[in-house]
């Protein structure tokens, strides 16, 4: 199946080419174009991927390669709102693979899997160490957070999802 | 003069909601520096950089202005990249410096661009970084309305462009030239080097990538002088340092001090000690990719050249009475690295720590190098069976052996970033290693 983008994404990613001009190639625009894709889409289809290529004269492979390499791009559909649970150092040694567990627990999902409304992953360093363990939920960080707050946590996000495809 | 611990340059502002806000900053005295930039010449904004003493502040370490000098001269089209690709675990000050003080670093960066005669510029902002993404961008639209951005800014003919591009999920992109393959719309692998970006870079053309933090200490440089910058610091480290200090510590926090600072105060007089009234038995002392420090080496300060030379720190083995030329040549003790500071108390398990850094390398290396596409895998298989108590006799050998076949044999320091701690644990904690293999056995 053919897809298109919006207009509006359409309108964007022709002014990230020209300011990309610079560059003399519309190369640099494929990471925008792939979030754009994602927030409309859902996830990057092979057919999501050769619009992008299609979009900013692209071979496909180049595209396909890029996709794959980002841990933020999908290839498969996902939940609506992406809980990023941080396990490293600080956080592991904070407690931070028990809030997992809690995660894991509460949402009946293992680390790496989805439902239509949640997909959990095990993030590393998400970058706020100093309050771990910590978890990033699009623009919101759950910080110091204990297994206890993990049900009030999700409950939230159940009543108030939070896509990460809000800054796209 | 030493600093006091009350000195903020780029800290001044956090907490304070209003100075997000251009009006705000403004308010506060922001741009007030980037008036009197335009009105030097540029090659005198880099000699007060260079007499500032500035150092990178996303891992290296390496002289600001002398790195701005490589540029070379009459080079038609220059570009600077600000990274804030804030990955390496422990560290957690880039995303803070630019969620409270967006504006300081636009104003940093049009200086530096004016230094570098640099006209379309980028700030790199790590994909996960959703929140500190809207904020910068809100603050570059800003920026651009009042004429601090775009052309003839302030009336004085200059023309200085700034983007924001969005990585997507990539450690390896903080790499300077794995972070300007993917600005340029590649997989994030690392180029060799040479050539340096500073002489071809993105699309092809010189350009300087500055860390975060780096580059929000311009203002205050060319405000008051490199003087009086070097003079905050102490030997060929100018200003004050950010330390981010995570793990077993009674009060963690982000923290802007004077890089004299040793690591006992710091633990102690900063962050209210060890939590539980336990005592230290490790410290990361400048992100995940460090050698770690033991109890007894901690009466040396935050410093650069200290962490690098102090002969009080033991040096790295690769095995036991084999010591690793850390550095190339220099044979260095351990980095500062990023300034993330991650302190492990006595009852910490470290080969389940190091399992953990390792995994953390395993996810990240980007396939490009066997050396570091093999080995981190195989240190991250090694270290998990040591972690859950299956390890083997030989498995400190082959893990050090494995480290050791990794660090130097890369194209970019990821390789090296997952062998030094490996190693560096190994030689700290040798026996604790192996007791936990003994009670395997």
């Amino acid at each position: 199946m053919s897809l298109e983008f919006s207009a509006d994404a359409q309108k964007k990613i022709t002014a990230l080419c020209e300011r990309y001009q610079v560059s003399g190639s519309k190369k640099p625009v494929v990471l925008a174009a792939l979030h754009l894709a994602q927030k409309e889409f859902g996830h990057l289809s092979d057919d999501a991927l050769r619009l992008v290529a299609r979009t900013l004269d692209l071979p496909y492979a180049h595209v396909y390669g890029v996709a794959t390499f980002y841990t933020m791009f999908r290839r498969e559909p996902g939940g609506t709102t992406t809980i990023r649970m941080c396990t490293n150092i600080s956080c592991m040694l904070r407690g931070g693979y028990d809030v997992l567990d809690a995660f894991e627990k509460k949402l009946g999902l293992a680390k790496g899997m989805s439902n239509q409304k949640f997909s959990l992953v095990e993030e590393e360093c998400i970058a706020a160490c100093a309050n771990a363990p910590c978890a990033l939920v699009g623009t919101k960080y759950y910080l110091d957070i204990t297994p206890a707050q993990v049900a009030g946590i999700v409950e939230e996000l159940e009543r108030d999802p939070r896509p990460e495809s809000e800054v796209v | 003069m030493p600093t006091g611990r009350d000195t903020k340059i780029v800290t001044a502002r956090f907490g304070n909601e209003d100075a997000k806000t251009l009006a705000g900053y403004e308010r506060t005295g922001g741009y007030q520096t980037l008036r009197k930039a335009l009105a030097m010449r540029p090659e005198d904004v880099t000699a007060e950089v260079k007499a500032s003493n500035l150092r990178g502040r996303g891992g290296a370490g390496f002289a600001t202005g002398v790195k701005w000098g490589f540029v070379p001269a009459n080079s038609p089209k220059v570009h600077l990249v600000c990274n804030a690709d804030e990955s390496e675990p422990g560290t957690c000050k880039d995303r803070e410096l630019m969620y409270w003080d967006p504006h300081l670093l636009i104003e940093g960066m049009v200086i530096a661009a004016h230094a570098l005669r640099a006209q379309h510029n980028f700030i790199y902002i790590r994909g996960e970084m959703m929140r500190e993404y809207a904020v910068l961008q809100k603050a570059v639209d800003e920026a651009y309305a009042r004429g601090y951005l775009g052309k003839n800014i302030l009336g004085t003919g200059a023309e200085i462009h700034l983007t924001v591009h969005r990585g997507a999920g990539a450690y390896i992109c903080g790499e300077e030239t794995a972070l300007l393959n993917s600005l340029e719309g590649m997989r994030g692998q690392p180029r060799l080097k040479p050539p340096f970006p500073a002489v071809k870079g993105l699309f092809g053309n010189p350009t300087i990538v500055n860390n975060v933090e780096t580059l929000m200490n311009v203002p205050a440089i060319i405000d008051k002088g490199g003087k009086w910058f070097a003079d905050l610091g102490m030997g060929r480290s100018g200003g004050t340092r950010i330390v981010c200090v995570s793990g077993h510590v009674e009060k963690p926090g982000v923290f802007e001090l004077p890089i004299g600072i040793t690591f006992n105060e710091l633990i102690n007089e900063v962050c209210g000690g060890v939590w539980k009234g336990r005592k230290v038995k490790a410290v990361i002392p400048g992100g995940v990719s460090m050698p770690p420090l033991d109890e007894h080496e901690l009466d040396v300060p935050i410093e650069f050249d200290a962490l690098q030379t102090d002969e009080r720190i033991k040096p790295v083995n690769y095995l036991p009475g084999k010591q690793f030329d850390l550095g190339g040549g220099k044979a260095l003790r351990t980095m500062a690295g990023s300034g993330g500071v991650v302190v492990m108390d006595d009852q910490t398990d470290i080969p389940k720590a190091l399992w953990r850094i390792l995994k953390f390398f395993a996810h990240e290396s980007c396939g490009q190098c066997t050396p570091c596409r093999e080995g981190t895998g195989w240190m991250e298989k090694v270290s998990r069976r040591i972690a859950d108590g299956n390890g083997k006799p030989g498995d400190l050998e082959l893990l050090g052996t494995i480290a050791h076949g990794i660090a130097g044999n890369t194209i970019c320091a990821l390789g090296d970033a997952a062998a030094w701690p490996a190693m560096g644990f190994l030689t700290k904690y040798w026996s604790e290693f192996e007791a936990k293999i003994r009670r395997a056995a």
